[in-house]
């Protein structure tokens, strides 16, 4: 469980990059972390690991204030992969770059070598198992970078914006493995701008604005709602655009689902036919 | 008039086992939007990298096949001699920029051009305002945030106003609203200043709207080349992981069930919007 009260941040600059946030992620949710850019979600899931200190109020994972540990306790229990995977990564080739933080963590080497077969296969990297990750792509950087911190099976995932240059396929599996996290009961946290992945998912959504949060909600309800929605340079998913437009029809508008749409507008035009 | 074509082109990089792009030929017009799109790891960038040069001169590795841009062999031209007439957008912002301030980064590539200062300040401030960074000019490159950066380096391309601009990706750390502003600049350059627009996506519900020609590559091969509409008509681009627009996969779902939809396959949920209300409207 992570629990923020009144947290203030304010980076050496003195920009003040978070103005009071208070909320609640409780164990085994799946939350996603939305608005513009410059609002605040990376400095606010950075206090999660202990990356960043409150400058005010608390940040407690676990019962445990981030102010009276060390990030390395910190990252055990939540795992962070970063945006841009050039951050994170540094190893000689893809094996090593997952087995790294598993040494770290004093696991013993049978265990090291089943999680990097695991972790690989997972993120379908198996062959590029020798590879130097600075040799692939770009969206197979942000897989490796994926797979080194699922590799030790961390009780909160943080990923900051996990579906950038992921295809259709990645973001799908992706999906599945959030879902199987949920059913072992662990929490997941995204930050991210991908409002079709989230509409796909349809998980909590908190909205950020300027150091705080604006709307928190179920994603349904908070992607079908355009004027919340615009204050943080969101856009509807594209279902929910369609339905919006069709509002003067007296179709639902809260639809981001496409075999939902189908549904509705099917019966709808069965109903008109009556 | 045709301005990049490829015959046959097949690169390896230095170390790969495999070739990134094998046997890809493919024609653009002048003036085209060409949306490049299929799985990561598909060859997207490596190609993208071939039309200035990057590919084989920075990266080394064997390049075979032939290849021309704006008349031009980036094989054997210099890369700043291609650089004039090709501006590329690379995926990580972070590739690119290196100046000391956003201004210094945006005018970079004109001071190399040899431009009239008075002539390269307009330019600078014109790209700067084109892409809202304007409060920007005196921050370094480096302390500004990543959806920062990518304006930055798509002001730097966008001020040299080349013939091409090749984007990868060029959005993937802004917010949905400002990605959408930055796609309809470059829309506008291209159907009011015909500069041609080759843009590397994987997000289709965001940029298929834009597009007069789609690439569909896979495992290095171009396995989709045509009318976006045709294209994004048909089963098998999702079945190679495409993502097609949430809008167009309604409009296949519902002409599955048997619905008469019309025609003409919709890109956008505007489009989508107006087929369901004449659906409608007629029963």
């Amino acid at each position: 469980m992570i629990e923020v009260e009144n947290l203030h941040f304010r980076y050496p600059s003195g920009v003040e990059a978070l103005k009071g946030v208070s909320l609640i992620i409780k164990k085994g949710e799946f939350v996603a972390i939305m608005g513009q850019n410059g609002a605040g979600k990376t400095t606010l899931v950075k206090h999660f690991n202990g990356l960043l200190k409150p400058s005010e109020g608390t940040v407690r994972v676990d019962g445990v204030e981030t102010t009276k540990t060390s990030v390395a306790a910190l990252s055990r229990n939540a795992g962070f992969v970063f945006q841009n995977p050039d951050h994170q990564l540094f190893s000689e080739t893809v094996e090593e770059e997952i087995s790294f933080a598993l040494k770290n963590f004093g696991f013993d080497e049978e265990t090291i070598e089943k999680r990097i077969t695991w972790a690989l296969n997972l993120l379908a990297l198996a062959q590029y198992r020798k590879t130097s990750p600075f040799l692939l792509s770009g969206g197979e950087r942000k897989r490796v970078a994926l797979a080194s911190v699922l590799a030790w099976n961390p009780e909160t995932l943080i990923l900051d914006e996990p579906t950038i240059g992921q295809d259709y396929q990645q973001k799908e599996k992706l999906r599945q493995f959030i879902v199987q996290m949920q059913t072992q009961g662990k929490t997941v946290v995204i930050v991210t701008h991908d409002v079709e992945f989230v509409a796909e998912c349809n998980p909590r959504v908190l909205l950020m604005k300027d150091g705080g949060v604006v709307a928190d909600g179920e994603g349904r309800e908070i992607l079908t709602t355009p004027e919340v929605l615009a204050q943080s340079s969101i856009v509807l998913p594209q279902i929910a655009q369609v339905f919006l437009k069709l509002e003067s029809l007296g179709l639902p508008k809260d639809v981001i689902d496409v075999y939902e749409a189908k549904e509705i507008v099917l019966k709808n035009l069965e109903k008109r036919r009556k | 008039m045709t301005i990049i074509e490829t015959k046959n082109l097949t690169y390896t990089y230095p170390g790969g086992t495999k070739p990134s792009i094998n046997g890809v030929s493919i024609k653009v017009k002048k003036g085209e939007f060409v949306l490049i799109t299929g799985p990561s790891g598909c060859g997207k960038t490596t190609l993208c990298r071939c039309f200035n040069g990057l590919v084989p001169h920075f990266y080394q590795g064997e390049l075979k096949g032939e290849i021309t841009v704006a008349g031009m062999d980036p094989t054997t031209h210099e890369t700043h001699a291609m650089a004039k007439s090709v501006g590329l957008v690379f995926q990580n912002p972070e590739n690119q920029l290196f100046a000391l301030s956003v201004e210094k980064d945006v005018a970079f590539g004109l001071e190399n051009l040899g431009m009239p200062r008075e002539e390269m300040r307009e330019r600078v401030e014109w790209a700067l305002k084109l892409t809202d960074i304007h409060d920007l000019r005196e921050r370094s490159p480096h302390e500004v945030s990543g959806g920062q950066q990518q304006r930055v380096a798509i002001a730097a391309v966008l001020a040299m106003q080349p013939e091409i601009i090749v984007l990868d990706e060029p959005t993937s750390f802004l917010d949905p609203l400002s990605a959408e502003k930055i796609f309809e600049v470059i829309h506008e350059l291209n159907k009011e200043h015909g500069i041609t627009v080759v843009l590397v996506e994987h997000r289709l519900d965001l940029t298929a709207k834009y597009a007069d020609h789609i690439i569909i590559m896979d495992e290095g091969k171009v396995c989709f080349d045509g009318n976006p509409r045709e294209i994004l008509n048909t089963e098998e681009t999702r079945l190679i992981g495409v993502g097609i627009p949430k809008a167009t996969l309604l409009y296949h779902i519902l002409k599955k069930e048997g619905l008469k939809l019309g025609d003409v396959t919709p890109l956008s949920s505007e489009e989508m919007a107006k087929l369901l209300q004449e659906a409608f409207k007629i029963k």
